[in-house]
């Protein structure tokens, strides 16, 4: 059949099993519009109130179903309110596909009105990009992009269509979805070495992140650490493959990771990392880090092995099958010392960071007993976030999503609701005011689809991440972090047509939470947070696990 | 300890590579010494020839960050022994009756060409590998250099070897 442009994008789209596509209409879009309007209820639009919030919702929508997410822009400012986005999902390898529209063929080069060079910008951001200057080439571009967005490591794919392209006809014809590149499998030799590097080890740590996820080997990692004896970590992308109350998971680690967790790394003589880059994040001073250890480096991307941290053994390859075959390979072996010292390192942690009391750990875990296990947690970026990775109790693989690599303020409320529009169900959005602030517009886009949404504001009047480096490093010399703002969250709601809450403390907190839960629509808590909460325990920067701050020092800091 | 090396890249022969394949250099900060591309006994594909002085740890990610770009087909670093590599000076230099025996007398030690001649000027083309570039305008600089390009080294493997034989660094 003979069908134009735009068509042949929309037909493309249903060919890959898209069902929701994230949005803002243009002067360049206005065919692929018509043609979505013509698709009828077989893919499903979602107007947002900015492109950014867009783009952040296919992500979240990427993260909460390991499906590709789709956004959808205008040229010129719709294209560039996407770079954030695309450099939110490329630094997380969330696989996303953004489409933009552009002036006609017979413009392009001659600065005409909202014209802008999309695939020259996002050339560092994205895994590859597409300029279509042929209608006959749009359809298999489309496919190749869905392909490219999935395949081995994911990542953020653009495909930048002029208008002319959308408005001429060729002839199109519906073909199966591309096969995704198949990641080779490890050599039998490096199984062999690492098996033996277990057998002479005597304090095994696994550290998995989100290529682990990804690979959706939760239950192989576990295997392997019940049968060595290992205890597991994670980087902050890893959150939520493993139950938090997994006996043999110590939680994330890292710069605000879990004081067991960093400490029983670094203290480790095996480290085996699965799907992990070493961020510095993750690392502190890459130099000093893991000193220790023996290590086992497994990823699908070639280019991370030995790429911030030197490994004994790097195998790029098929991880979830290396997981497995080194399970059967590897010998069975219980280790009481490790488990002696690894129980006392809980103690520990207990002892120095168990204050059930700090009210944002406390309305965290509320928040984690009261939802289904399916609700995804969304966060910002910034202390709440932090403290949402320490305390939230994960039950399902894919509940956690939250912008990792790149640290995206504003985030948040793109990707709840994209989350929700993915999982089809609810979603907690745990913010700061300062990251709210960044995109609440988007309160708009959820009150019209009736997202079943609850965002909990932890309101402390400060830019608190960046206050506490102050607090800590800068002799509290607080500068640009404080919000003097007058903003009325509970009105805010209401004007946008949300219902809203105020909380002044952890009960307040509790009955808001439990009324929200019952609403139907998206609601708004403000919770009132003392702007000396710190996020501890803290890794110093270019630090080593080994001198983290401290609850105690942070109170003396206090005083 | 960093040292030089050539990398050849083979890459589909569309427009918009080229920036790929440099702006992978501009955002991992790696510094590109020499770059040429041309056409392949293949119409579909261009070839990139990259010089550049780098740690062996980055040599390994320079090679497998190009490896990770759709357009890449191939990336091999070509080794010093195993390959020839050419690069092509053309120098101008200024001539009077004078200088003109010596700059002569260069060209034919050097075994180059002189290309155009004028009263006041002359052109010379002068090919070979990086070093032998470097002492012939070592040699001609007390003519008066009036203005010269260099090509940047292009490179094959030696023998019948191509850049789809198996080499010890690839991606």
């Amino acid at each position: 059949m003979k069908l134009n442009g735009a068509m042949v994008l929309t037909e493309t789209l249903k060919e890959q099993g898209v069902d929701t596509v994230f949005g803002y209409p243009g002067a360049t879009v206005i065919d692929i519009y018509d043609a979505l309007m013509r698709e009828g209820s077989e893919i499903k639009h979602v107007l947002t109130a900015d492109e950014q919030g867009a783009v952040h919702a296919a992500d979240g929508y990427a993260r909460a179903t390991g499906k590709v997410g789709v956004a959808i822009a205008t040229s010129g400012p719709g294209a560039t309110n996407l770079v954030t986005g695309i450099a939110t999902a490329f630094l997380d390898s969330i696989p996303l596909v953004a489409i933009t529209g552009n002036v006609r063929s017979s413009l392009i080069g001659r600065d005409a009105f909202q014209e802008i060079d999309i695939t020259g910008i996002t050339i560092p951001i994205t895994k590859h990009n597409f300029f279509v200057d042929n209608i006959e080439d749009l359809a298999d571009t489309v496919r190749t992009a869905f392909e490219i967005a999935q395949s081995g490591r994911p990542g953020p794919v653009l495909i930048d269509i002029p208008q002319d392209i959308q408005q001429e006809e060729c002839e199109f014809e519906t073909k199966e979805p591309l096969a995704l590149q198949e990641i080779n499998k490890a050599p039998d030799e490096d199984i062999e070495k690492a098996a033996s590097m277990i057998r002479e080890a005597k304090r095994p740590y696994i550290y998995f992140g989100g290529g682990a996820l990804r690979a959706d080997m939760g239950a192989e990692i576990k295997k392997l650490a019940d049968k060595i004896g290992a205890y597991m970590g994670c980087s902050m992308m890893g959150l939520s493959l493993i139950p938090t109350d997994e006996p043999r998971f110590l939680g994330m680690q890292g710069m605000h990771g879990h004081f067991a967790s960093s400490v029983a790394l670094a203290k480790s003589d095996l480290l085996i990392a699965i799907g992990v880059r070493f961020s510095d994040r993750a690392t502190g001073n890459t130099d000093r880090f893991a000193l220790n250890p023996r290590k086992i480096h497994i990823d699908c991307d070639r280019t991370e092995i030995g790429k911030n941290v030197t490994v004994d053994l790097g195998v790029q390859c098929d991880i979830k099958d290396f997981i497995v075959r080194l399970t059967e390979k590897a010998e069975e072996q219980s280790l009481p010392e490790w488990d002696e010292r690894i129980a006392s390192l809980i103690a520990r942690e207990k002892d120095a960071y168990d204050d059930k009391d700090f009210l944002p750990r406390a309305a965290i875990e509320f928040i984690a007993d009261n939802v289904s296990d399916e609700t995804r947690l969304v966060t910002d970026v910034g202390q709440h976030q932090m403290w949402a990775a320490q305390f939230y109790k994960f039950k399902n693989k894919r509940t956690w999503i939250s912008s990792g690599g790149l640290g995206t303020m504003g985030f948040g409320m793109g990707a709840a609701m994209g989350a929700s529009f993915g999982s089809k169900k609810p979603s907690v959005l745990i913010t700061g005011d300062g990251s709210f602030g960044m995109n609440l517009n988007e309160l708009a886009t959820a009150v019209t689809y009736n997202v079943p949404l609850i965002v909990v504001i932890f309101r402390n009047n400060v830019l608190g991440m960046v206050r506490q480096w102050q607090t800590l490093f800068y002799d509290k010399r607080y500068s640009g972090t404080e919000l003097d703002r007058k903003t009325d969250f509970v009105a805010l709601a209401s004007a946008f047509g949300a219902k809203g809450y105020k909380a002044d403390n952890i009960d307040e907190f509790k009955s808001a939470f439990l009324d929200a839960l019952k609403a139907d629509g998206p609601c708004v808590i403000d919770l009132a947070i003392d702007e000396d909460a710190m996020v501890l325990p803290m890794l110093r920067p270019g630090g080593t696990f080994d001198n983290l701050v401290t609850w105690k020092e942070a109170e003396e800091n206090e005083e | 300890m960093k040292n030089k090396f050539i990398i050849a890249i083979y890459v589909d022969n569309k427009s918009g590579v080229l920036s790929r394949v440099t702006a992978m250099f501009t955002r991992r900060g790696f510094n590109i010494d020499t770059l040429t591309v041309g056409e392949t006994e293949s119409p579909e594909y261009s070839r990139i020839t990259i010089s550049l002085t780098a740690e062996d740890a980055d040599k390994d990610q320079v090679v497998s960050q190009l490896g990770k770009l759709y357009n890449v087909k191939k990336v091999v670093v070509l080794s010093n022994e195993d390959c020839i590599k050419r690069e092509l000076l053309l120098i101008k230099l200024a001539n009077n009756d004078e200088i003109r025996p010596g700059i002569i007398e260069t060209c034919n030690i050097f075994r180059s060409k002189i290309i155009d001649f004028s009263e006041d000027a002359i052109s010379i083309e002068v090919t070979g590998d990086s070093q032998k570039i470097d002492a012939f305008i070592d040699n001609v600089k007390k003519f008066g250099i009036i203005e010269m390009c260099r090509t940047g080294i292009t490179a094959l493997d030696r023998g019948s070897a191509n850049i789809w034989s198996e080499h010890s660094e690839q991606a």
